[in-house]
């Protein structure tokens, strides 16, 4: 039996930051399968629940009409991974979706518990923090909008104030609208599996040079993290092999990370500098480029 | 603190109280009887807890029992027909020899069966993929991924990639 003091279900989000208002220690819980785990490992004691399960219009992904894509806290990573809309404007969210734990679990583990997890290794994080996502976050106060680089403070630590919930993932037009893109997870394991590395990069191209290029990474330090001297120096640049390697390069002086029993810093270095010029290299073909040589 | 819920299992209707600390793994096999769904790793990692909710398969020992109200649950022992004839998906397992200790079973059938039910096509490595979520630990898995196409015959793309999934 998990340690569970008391449990409280929401059916709107209203209620849930109602509830939160006159309880701040309620713990949210979403698809259950990190804060379960917690739970059963004894690093979760005596806790209230407040289940989001109920609230069924947080599962919602849609476009607005200004082109914004709105993702309910509440997806699956199985909608993520099935949605038509994703599918066609963010790929790399969805490949990351699908790269996420086993079948069983990503039908029930959703991103916004991905997201408040806080976890460096988070398989959406590394494609959200490419696309700048701005997460909506609801308290009975009201609202505001946070983009996702600001989100993240440590490990495990996030930028949700008390009786606050994320409800809703936000991509704007510009940020999607004419990028290539390609998600690499890197593990040892194709399931069931965390992540050694996450890449997820976006890339828009201009005949024979980049106009813009993103890299998102997951587990290259304490949080996720953009390799912005890497971004910067690509701005313009010739889309070569020489230049691939010197984004390469630079992406790793973003980087934090550590030794850990998965791999070791040098390895993950290593790694950061490789999958950035191979997601690269194909984001380059689906951006509307050549092929790189 | 205890919830009233409602939920069924296999077609049959339940309405009582569960003890919000339980697993729905728990209230299935002490409270129901539902043996069929074992307790593996007991944190999702295994699928011999996997039972179909609504259609969806699903690890039952980091699912609260509470969380089953109004939902469709089928387990192992509801695939067979009444009359004790296996369904096609489990005579599949068994001409396959795709059953050694047994206990990764009634969970790869249950999946096996949501993918047959759901009339759509697989490849290969989807259907290898979809199955991932189940651990096995005696046959090495040769032998359920051809129970697995067998039971989806007519469905199973000899295609490398298909337009929704390209392996890596």
């Amino acid at each position: 039996m998990y340690d569970i003091k008391g449990y409280y279900d929401a059916e709107t989000v209203s209620e849930a930051t109602a509830l939160l208002a006159d309880n701040p220690n309620l713990k949210i819980i979403a698809g259950g399968t990190d804060m379960l785990i917690k739970m059963h490992g004894g690093q979760l004691e005596d806790v209230e629940l407040l289940s989001l399960r109920k609230i069924k219009s947080l599962e919602k992904i849609s476009i607005a009409d200004n082109g914004t894509i709105v993702i309910g806290a509440m997806a699956t990573f199985s909608m993520i991974f099935h949605n038509p809309i994703l599918k066609d404007a963010a790929p790399i969210l969805t490949e990351a979706a699908i790269s996420m734990g086993g079948p069983q679990i990503r039908n029930i583990a959703t991103i916004g518990g991905n997201v408040c997890n806080g976890a460096t290794s988070a398989d959406s994080a590394s494609s959200l923090f490419a696309l700048n996502a701005q997460l909506k976050l609801e308290s009975k106060a009201g609202e505001r909008v946070v983009p996702i680089r600001e989100f993240y403070l440590g490990p495990g630590k996030v930028a949700l104030n008390p009786g606050e919930i994320l409800t809703e993932i936000l991509i704007a037009p510009e940020d999607y609208k004419g990028f290539g893109g390609h998600y690499i997870k890197f593990a040892m394991r194709e399931a069931m599996d965390i992540a050694t590395l996450g890449v997820a990069v976006l890339c828009k191209v201009e005949s024979v040079t980049f106009n813009e290029v993103r890299i998102g990474l997951g587990v290259a330090g304490p949080t996720p993290l953009r390799c912005l001297e890497a971004e910067e120096y690509a701005k313009g640049k010739e889309i070569s092999s020489e230049t691939l390697a010197e984004i390469g390069k630079l992406a790793v002086k973003s980087t934090k990370a550590r030794t850990s029993w998965r791999a070791s810093k040098e390895y993950r270095e290593h790694l950061v500098e490789e999958l950035t010029q191979r997601a690269l290299k194909t984001a380059v073909v689906s951006a509307g480029g050549a092929e790189v040589v | 603190m205890f919830k009233r819920i409602a939920f069924t299992v296999n077609g049959k209707a339940y309405n009582f109280e569960v003890d919000v600390r339980e697993s729905l793994l728990d209230v299935l096999r002490s409270h129901l009887g539902f043996t069929g769904a074992k307790q593996g790793c007991g944190v999702g990692e295994c699928g011999a807890c996997s039972v179909l909710i609504d259609g969806v398969p699903t690890d039952t020992c980091i699912y609260l029992a509470v969380w089953a109200d109004g939902k469709d649950i089928r387990t192992i022992e509801g695939v067979a027909e009444k009359n004790g004839e296996l369904s096609d998906v489990q005579k599949a397992f068994v001409d396959e020899g795709a059953v050694q200790c047994g206990f990764c079973t009634p969970g790869l059938i249950l999946t096996t069966t949501a993918l047959k039910e759901s009339g759509k096509d697989y490849t290969r490595e989807e259907l290898k993929r979809e199955l991932s979520g189940h651990l096995c630990r005696c046959t090495g898995y040769q032998n359920i991924l051809k129970a697995a196409e067998k039971s989806l015959e007519g469905h199973v793309c000899t295609c490398v990639d298909s337009p929704h999934y390209k392996g890596e």
